[in-house]
């Protein structure tokens, strides 16, 4: 029997009609069981494999010969380990945001996008954690950095921000990774239940902790995950401020700047976004994911980029007033050497990348282009890239005393090393693809007309605003 | 469809999952407690040494004092160990065949010290000086225990920084009168807390905590 037509949504659907949910689960596990691997994954897996050799190799050199080999030096003491750092923290920001704040605002969009943006989200703190954990320089000694008894009678320096990005990033990562790890528990059972081979099936067997999709189950389920997006919520905002801290917190001119955490954390979204799009078109390309990543999804990521793009764009505006505004030699010293000095072409290039290019976002024409969105979304990669290594490196190459200026570049070591943290993201995102499921089976089913209501799910926009929530319905 | 999975599992996993909890628990506490055993820190473990040298005798037998061998405690970083040509002050003359000292005359024929087994050695990153130390009112037996009843040399101290830190912090119950200093048999207690407090006056002794006192 057909179920009665729904009516048509306003905006394009969040998932192409037709479906059912027999065929969501199909298409999606048939990936992860079935279909014959592609050639392209291959590919794409030896080439990303053999940049993690490289990071390998690259950290072994490292720990031969220390970070003498890297280009820091006084007065640049905090060169690419800081840069990359930053970069990835805040890449990892959109999985958060998407999975947490957008679920707790019941927007039905991010379904589809929710489970690899997670993965995103650990891939990138997991990129993120090797450069401070090298750069530290003995890194077996990593863990003084952890408050616990010791033989010293010491705690670590609690005044330090360095000490409070330990504590940020750390919580990031476990909440992230329990948070996608609760969301994956039905459908590990999802795919327990399709898998052919012996071995796969114990595998998500085991994985998936017994679900059998009990009421009991979903309950508690549905409860567990609001509590965790609840605690994943403060993290999107409170990560990238406390890494802001560690620039605002020290007295440079061009870091001191009330400004920072704000800024930082729209940053950090905006790549994050950037970097989500970046994966998911040429995913849902290959995968031929079209019906269940659409348009929608794409432009209203196109949006968020673009919006936070301008506030972005408003700290760099308000950095240049500051320094101008504070009537202070050497802020307005900083600001004019970014522009003009030894490092303006960089600075103007994170400007054409960061604030110029996104402004063609605002042309719908742009937002449905897959291909200009691919190009936007690349190019703020690159700045925002860009804009981590301006204020890192500005700042220091200009110490107090002019007597100890220096610029700064990074070796081959700084550059190896950075890619191989990119090959390493490659090589897990491919992993996570060819074993995991990219998009949440079960909650794409709730989007299908006759799925079950769950929380968060579209029902919510019928609810009376005053009235009972859905989980408090039968 | 089949069952993947035995019944006992259910109690399997429970167990497991909580059962991490504890194990790594055990894990964290066995590890800290064997870095504060005796296996770690030598505390209570007599050394063995080319020479058995009996401090228990030199000291409460004969009653020789600290000073006689090791002669810069006062003035100098290192307390100094004695030369060959110290122990043959002696025992040119008295035990002068003895089979026990063949190593201590082979080292004055050949010219070579004797390597002793250093039982009491700081890391080199650590500066440490014995005379500032002996100026200020820390006695011999404060850190090095009673060495007069030591056959063979032990550590009654770890040696480890929460060790240090621990008189660092709080420097007055360990501080003695000058003519105490090298006294093996004096006893803390004998102060109350005014006189260990003109102590800390008449040697102007204070709190020292920065890193850089010691990691220079």
């Amino acid at each position: 029997m057909q179920p009665a037509p729904p009516k048509e949504p306003a905006r394009p659907a969040v998932i192409a009609p037709g479906h059912t949910h027999a065929s969501i689960t199909d298409k999606i596990t048939s990936i992860v069981l079935r279909r014959h691997t592609p050639r392209g994954w291959f590919v794409g897996f030896g080439i990303a494999f053999a940049l993690v050799m490289v990071l390998l190799t690259s950290i072994t050199m490292l720990l031969l010969k220390g970070t003498g080999i890297w280009g820091l030096n006084v007065p640049v003491g905090w060169g690419f380990a800081i840069i990359n750092f930053v970069w990835w923290i805040g890449i990892g920001h959109a999985g958060t945001l998407i999975s947490a704040i957008l679920l707790l605002f019941r927007q039905d969009w991010r379904t589809s996008i929710n489970r690899f943006a997670e993965a995103m989200t650990l891939f990138a703190v997991a990129c993120a954690g090797v450069f401070p954990l090298l750069h530290v320089g003995r890194p077996w000694l990593a863990y003084w950095l952890v408050p616990y008894p010791n033989t010293m009678a010491l705690w670590p320096q609690f005044r330090s921000p360095l000490l409070w990005d330990v504590f940020a990033v750390s919580t990031y990562a476990t909440v992230s990774a329990m948070f996608w790890y609760v969301g994956l528990i039905p459908d590990f059972a999802t795919l327990r239940d399709g898998a052919k081979s012996k071995v796969f099936r114990v595998i998500y067997g085991m994985l998936a902790l017994g679900w059998r999709g009990a009421a009991r189950h979903w309950e508690r389920y549905e409860t567990a995950y609001l509590l965790l997006a609840g605690l994943a919520t403060p993290l999107v905002v409170s990560v990238h401020t406390v890494v802001s801290l560690d620039f605002a917190v020290s007295v440079i001119p061009g870091w001191h700047a009330t400004i920072f955490p704000p800024y930082f954390v729209a940053g950090a979204i905006y790549s994050g976004f950037a970097m989500v799009m970046t994966l998911a078109i040429p995913l849902r390309k290959v995968y031929g994911l079209q019906d269940f990543i659409t348009m929608r999804h794409l432009q209203n990521m196109a949006k968020v980029i673009l919006a936070t793009g301008l506030i972005v764009a408003y700290g760099y505006t308000m950095e240049a007033f500051f320094a101008w505004y504070s009537a202070n030699d050497y802020e307005r010293g900083m600001a004019w050497n970014r522009m003009v000095g030894p490092y303006a072409p960089f600075y103007w290039a994170l400007i054409v990348s960061n604030v110029i290019v996104p402004q063609f976002l605002w042309l719908k024409k742009v937002r449905s282009s897959v291909v200009a969105l691919f190009v936007i979304c690349l190019v703020v990669n690159v700045g925002m890239w860009l804009e981590r290594f301006v204020i890192v490196v500005t700042s220091l190459s200009r110490d107090f005393l002019p007597s100890s200026w220096d610029t700064y570049s990074g070796t081959i070591w700084d550059w190896s090393l950075f890619i191989g943290t990119m090959g390493l993201f490659a090589a897990l995102l491919f992993l996570f693809i060819r074993f995991l499921p990219m998009i949440s089976i079960f909650e794409m089913r709730t989007l299908v007309p006759g799925g079950e209501a769950a929380p968060h799910d579209k029902d919510a926009d019928a609810a009376p605003v005053d009235g009972a929530g859905p989980e408090e319905q039968a | 469809m089949a069952q993947i999975f035995h019944p006992s599992f259910n109690t399997i996993s429970k167990v497991s999952i909580f059962g991490a909890i504890f194990f790594l628990g055990a894990v964290i506490y066995g590890w800290d407690t064997l870095l504060r055993s005796p296996y770690a820190t030598q505390v209570n473990v007599a050394r063995e040494q080319p020479v058995p040298f009996s401090h228990k005798h030199h000291v409460a037998g004969l009653g020789i004092d600290c000073r006689f061998c090791h002669s810069t405690v006062e003035e100098s970083a290192f307390a100094g160990i004695p030369a060959t040509k110290t122990c043959m002050g002696c025992h040119a003359t008295v035990w002068k065949d003895a089979e026990i000292l063949e190593p201590v005359r082979a080292s004055l024929r050949d010219d070579r010290p004797i390597e002793w087994t250093r039982v009491h050695d700081l890391p080199d990153f650590a500066y440490f000086d014995h005379s500032v130390h002996v100026a200020k009112g820390v006695g011999c037996s404060t850190c090095h225990g009673r060495v007069d009843q030591m056959p063979l040399m032990w550590r009654v101290n770890t040696l480890n920084m929460d060790w240090c830190l621990s008189c660092h912090r709080d420097p007055a119950p360990n501080l003695r009168p000058r003519d105490s200093i090298f006294d093996m048999r004096w006893d803390p207690d004998t102060l109350d807390a005014n006189q260990r407090a003109q102590l800390m006056m008449d040697y102007h002794v204070e709190s020292m905590t920065d890193c850089s006192v010691c990691h220079r």
